[in-house]
C-alpha cells in the first residue's frame, strides 16, 4: 500500500472523524451532565443542515456565515427543550435509572416528532447545494475544499469549547456538574441552568455539524439517526460521561469507518455497530471510563 | 372479589372469544386483516412486557426476535407445514433471546437498553449485507396464507401468549419479576436465581414475537431486512404498553389496541402525521400518564369517589 | 460446633486489599459482633460470606461444606442470610409481600403455598409488623424497614444470620427494641454476626467479638478481653 494511499484514508478518516467527534462532544455534554442519551440528537443535527440549506437558497447566506443566524436559534430550541421537558421529568422521576429511562424514551418522542416535522415542511426527496466543492491539494492527496473547511472549523469549534470549559466561569460550572451534580449544587452553581445550558450547548454542536454536513453531503430529513448512532458508540467508546474521551471516540470512528470503507464499503455501519457491542459486553466504562 | 364476579368475567371472555372465533365468517375482509394487525401489537406489546414490564429492563430488540420469525418464514415457509415452520420462528428468535441474554447478564439499565438496541440494528444490517453480497437479492418472497388461516393462527397465539403470560404473573415467579426490578441485589439473596429467571422470562416472551413474525410474513409476501427488522417493531411495544398500562396485562392489550386502531385510522390519510402524533402521544404519556390508561381510569375513580364522600357530607 | 469457618481470606480491588488473611468462626448459637472503624472490611466481609464478591484467596466453610465461591441464591438456600447496611426492600411492593418472596425462594425445602404463607404471617407477628401487612414497603419508618428486612430474612429459614449496621438510624427507645428482637431471634436457634458501631450495644449483646482494622483481624474474643485491649483502645481512640 502506496503512502499516499495511507495518508489519504487517515486524512479522510480524520475529516469524518472530527465531524464525529463534534457531534459526539455534542452528546455526551447532553448525557454526561444532563444525563439524557438524546437520541434526537442525529435531528438537530438535520436541522442544522437544512437552516443552511435554507438559507443558502432562499437568501443566498454563506453557508458558515448562516452559522451565527441558525446557531443560536437552535441553542434556543435545545435549551427549551430540557427546561419544559428534561427538567419535568427529572422532577417525576424517583430513581436517576427511571430518569434516564424515560428521559430515553421522552427523547424518541422527540426524534419522532422532529422528523416527521422536517419531511412536513420539506418532503422526503434529497436535496442539496454546492459550496466550496472546488477540489484542493492537501499533502499529495485530492480533497473537496468544503471538507478541509469542515475539519477547520471542527477544530476550531474544539479550541474554543476547550477554553470555554477551562477559563470561563460557567465552564468550570459545567466541569464540576459533569463530575458530581450533587456537590457542584452545594458549592453555589445554578444547577437547572446548567443543565439546560449543556443541553443547549450539545444541540448547537450538532447544528453546527448539520449546517458543515449540509456542504458535503445531500441531505434528507431522514440523515439524522445514523450520525446519532455513531455519536452514541463515540459516547459509549470514550466512557460515558467523560467529555474528552467521547471527542477522542469520534476519531476513532471516523478512522475505523474509513478503514472498513476502504477494505469493503458497506460495512462501515455494521463495523461500528459490531464494535459497540464488543465495548459493551468487556469494557461498558469506555476508553477513558473508570 | 366474590367467585360470581369471577365467573362472570371468565364467561364474558368466553364469549367475546367465541365472538371473535366467528368473525371470519361473517365479517369484511379488510376487518379480519385489520384484526390480524391488532393481534400482531398485542402479542408484540404483551410478550415484550412479560420481562421488560415488571423487571425495568427496557429492551428494544423486538424487531430482532419478530424479524428473525419473519426471516424463518421466508426461508422454510414452502418447505415445512404452516404451524412446523410458526413453531420453528418462535424456537429460533428463543434461542436468540437465550444468547443475547447470557451475554449481557452484567448489563444494567441504559447499557442494557441501548445494547439491545444495537443489536437489533446490527442484525438489520448484517441480514442486508448478507442478502445484497451473498444472496444476490434484498427481498423475499414469502409464500402466501389466506387471511382466515392467519386470522385463526393469530388469534391462537394471542390466546397462548396471554394465558401463558398470566400465569407467570399470577406464580411466584411473577412476584419475583417484580422483585428483580425493585432490588436486584436483595432478590438474589433471598434465593431468587435472578440469572435464570431473566434469561428464561426473557426467552419466552421472544418465543412469541418470532411465532408472530413467522405468520404475519404469510401476510405480507414480499419482505426484507428493513421490512422485517424495522426498528419501530422495537419501540411500538414500548409505547403501546406505556400508554396503557405497563403494569396490567389488561393495560398492555389496551395500549396496543388502541393505538394500532389509531395507525390505521391515520395511516391512510395522514401517514406522516401518524408518526408525529405517536411522538406526541409518547411524551404526554411519559410526562402526564406514567401508569398509562389503565391508571388514568383509576385516577378518576378515585377523584369520582372523592366527589361522592364530599357530596355525602355536606 | 463450627457453623462458619474462614481462613486465609483476602480479598483485593484494583489495587486495594479490602482483606488480609483473615481467618474467623462461629459456632452454632453464638452472636459474634464484628467492629471496626470505617473502611476496616466488615461490609466486604459481610459480602465475601454471603457471595455477593469472591474472595482474591482462602476458603469459607458452612457446616463443614466449602461455600466459597457460590453465588448468593445458593448461599441463601444453604441457610445463610443477611441484611444490608442501606436497607434493601422491594418498595413499591407490600410489606406481606417482600416477606412472602423470602419464603417462596429461599428455605433449602419448599412447602406448599399456604404453609408458606401462614410462616409469613407469624413472622410478620414475631417481628411486630402485622398491621401493616397490606402497607407498601417504601411507606415503612425506618424501624420498621429494618423489622421488615430482618423478617424477609427469617422467612428463608436461615441457620446463620448476617446483621449489618441494624442500629443505624434508630433512637435509643428503638435501639432497645432491636436489641429484644435479636434475642428474639437467637432463640429461636439462629446464629447472628452483627456489624454495629454503637458499642454499648455490642458489648451488651453478643457472645463474642471480632475486630477488624484496615482490612486485618487486630483482636477477638469475649467482651471484657476486647474493652481491655491495648490495639483496639489505641485503634478506637486514634481514629
Amino acid at each position: 500500500m502506496s503512502l499516499t494511499l495511507l495518508l489519504d484514508i487517515l486524512i479522510g478518516g480524520l475529516m469524518m472523524g472530527g465531524l464525529y467527534a463534534l457531534i459526539a462532544v455534542g452528546l455526551s455534554l447532553q448525557y454526561g451532565v444532563a444525563r439524557v442519551l438524546n437520541v434526537s440528537h442525529g435531528e438537530f443535527i438535520m436541522l442544522g443542515a437544512f437552516a443552511t440549506y435554507s438559507l443558502y437558497i432562499l437568501f443566498g447566506m454563506n453557508p458558515l456565515l448562516s452559522l451565527v443566524v441558525s446557531g443560536p436559534f437552535i441553542f434556543i430550541v435545545g435549551f427549551l427543550i430540557h427546561r419544559t421537558l428534561f427538567k419535568r421529568l427529572k422532577r417525576l422521576s424517583p430513581t436517576m435509572d427511571a430518569f434516564e429511562g424515560s428521559s430515553l424514551l421522552a427523547s424518541f418522542g422527540l426524534l419522532f416528532i422532529i422528523q416527521n416535522v422536517a419531511l412536513l415542511i420539506w418532503g422526503s426527496d434529497v436535496k442539496g447545494y454546492s459550496y466550496l466543492s472546488k477540489p484542493v491539494n492537501f499533502f499529495g492527496a485530492v480533497y473537496a475544499a468544503n471538507r478541509l473547511v469542515a475539519l477547520l472549523f471542527a477544530i476550531l469549534i474544539g479550541i474554543i469549547f476547550y477554553y470555554f470549559l477551562k477559563r470561563t466561569r460557567v465552564g468550570k460550572a459545567i466541569r464540576a456538574a459533569a463530575q458530581d451534580v450533587t456537590t457542584a449544587q452545594l458549592m453555589g452553581v445554578n444547577i437547572h441552568f446548567v443543565l439546560g445550558l449543556c443541553f443547549g450547548l450539545g444541540a448547537l454542536m450538532a447544528g453546527i455539524a448539520g449546517s458543515l454536513t449540509s456542504m458535503m453531503f445531500e441531505i434528507t430529513p431522514l440523515i439524522g439517526f445514523p450520525y446519532t448512532i455513531i455519536a452514541i458508540i463515540a459516547v459509549v467508546l470514550g466512557g460515558l460521561g467523560n467529555i474528552l474521551g467521547s471527542l477522542i471516540g469520534g476519531f476513532i470512528l471516523g478512522l475505523i469507518g474509513n478503514i472498513v470503507m476502504y477494505i469493503h464499503p458497506g460495512l462501515s455501519l455494521i463495523a461500528y455497530y459490531l464494535i459497540f457491542l464488543l465495548l459493551l459486553l468487556i469494557k461498558p466504562t469506555g476508553i477513558l471510563g473508570k | 372479589m366474590t367467585h360470581s364476579t369471577n365467573f362472570l368475567r371468565l364467561l364474558s371472555l368466553l364469549i367475546f372469544i367465541v365472538l371473535l372465533a366467528l368473525i371470519p365468517r361473517y365479517a369484511q375482509p379488510y376487518t379480519i386483516i385489520s384484526l390480524n394487525s391488532i393481534f400482531m401489537y398485542i402479542v408484540l406489546t404483551v410478550s415484550w412486557a412479560m420481562f421488560s414490564g415488571p423487571t425495568h429492563y427496557i429492551s428494544l430488540a423486538s424487531a430482532a426476535f419478530f424479524g428473525l420469525g419473519i426471516y424463518v418464514s421466508a426461508i422454510l415457509g414452502d418447505k415445512l407445514p404452516l404451524l412446523v415452520v410458526i413453531g420453528f420462528g418462535g424456537l429460533i428468535s428463543s434461542l436468540l433471546a437465550l444468547l443475547v441474554g447470557l451475554s449481557s447478564l452484567r448489563l444494567r439499565g441504559m447499557y442494557f437498553t441501548i445494547f439491545t438496541f444495537g443489536l437489533s440494528e446490527l442484525i438489520r444490517h448484517s441480514v442486508l449485507w448478507w442478502e445484497v453480497n451473498e444472496t444476490g437479492t434484498v427481498g423475499r418472497w414469502v409464500i402466501a396464507v389466506d387471511n382466515t388461516t392467519v386470522y385463526y393462527v393469530m388469534l391462537a397465539i394471542l390466546l397462548i401468549t396471554l394465558v401463558v403470560t398470566y400465569i407467570i404473573k399470577h406464580s411466584k415467579y411473577g412476584l419475583a419479576l417484580l422483585s428483580i426490578g425493585e432490588s436486584e441485589e436483595a432478590a438474589d439473596h433471598i434465593g431468587i436465581n435472578v440469572n435464570a429467571l431473566k434469561i428464561i422470562i426473557f426467552a419466552v416472551g421472544t418465543f412469541f414475537m418470532g411465532a408472530t413474525g413467522a405468520i404475519m410474513a404469510t401476510r405480507w409476501s414480499y419482505i426484507d431486512p428493513s421490512i422485517a427488522f424495522n426498528p419501530l417493531f422495537s419501540f411500538m411495544p414500548v409505547l403501546m404498553a406505556i400508554f396503557g398500562g405497563v403494569g396490567q396485562i389488561f393495560g398492555q392489550v389496551l395500549g396496543a389496541a388502541v393505538l394500532t386502531l389509531l395507525a390505521d385510522l391515520l395511516l391512510t390519510k395522514l401517514p406522516y402525521y401518524y408518526m408525529l402524533l405517536y411522538g406526541v402521544i409518547l411524551i404526554i404519556v411519559i410526562l402526564f400518564l406514567p401508569k398509562g390508561l389503565v391508571g388514568l381510569k383509576e385516577e378518576v375513580k378515585l377523584w369520582l369517589r372523592g366527589m361522592k364522600q364530599r357530596y355525602e357530607n355536606t | 460446633m463450627r457453623i462458619l469457618e474462614g481462613e486465609g481470606i483476602r480479598k483485593n480491588f484494583e489495587g486495594l486489599t479490602a482483606l488480609a488473611n483473615v481467618d474467623f468462626h462461629i459456632s452454632r448459637g453464638e452472636i459474634l459482633g464484628l467492629i471496626g472503624p470505617n473502611g476496616a472490611g466488615k461490609t466486604t466481609l459481610f459480602n465475601l460470606i454471603s457471595g455477593s464478591l469472591v474472595p482474591t484467596s482462602g476458603t469459607i466453610k458452612f457446616k463443614g461444606e466449602n461455600i466459597t465461591g457460590l453465588k448468593p441464591h445458593r448461599i441463601c438456600r444453604k441457610g445463610i442470610a443477611r441484611t444490608f447496611q442501606l436497607v434493601k426492600l422491594f418498595g413499591n411492593m407490600t410489606v406481606l409481600e417482600n416477606i412472602l418472596l423470602g419464603g417462596l425462594f429461599g428455605p433449602s425445602t419448599a412447602s406448599p403455598r399456604s404453609h408458606t404463607k401462614k410462616a409469613c404471617l407469624e413472622l410478620l407477628e414475631f417481628v411486630g409488623l402485622s398491621e401493616m401487612k397490606e402497607n407498601l414497603a417504601k411507606d415503612l419508618t425506618i424501624i420498621n424497614q429494618k423489622r421488615l428486612e430482618v423478617a424477609r430474612a427469617l422467612a428463608t429459614k436461615p441457620e446463620l444470620l448476617l446483621l449489618d449496621e441494624f442500629m443505624a438510624g434508630l433512637n435509643p427507645t428503638e435501639v432497645a427494641l432491636a436489641i429484644e428482637l435479636i434475642k428474639k431471634i437467637r432463640n429461636l436457634g439462629v446464629t447472628i454476626i452483627m456489624i454495629e458501631h454503637v458499642m454499648k450495644v455490642i458489648m451488651d449483646i453478643s457472645d463474642r467479638i471480632m475486630v477488624l482494622h484496615h482490612g486485618e483481624k487486630i483482636a477477638e474474643g469475649i467482651p471484657e478481653e476486647i474493652t481491655a485491649n491495648k490495639m483496639v483502645i489505641d485503634v478506637y481512640l486514634g481514629t
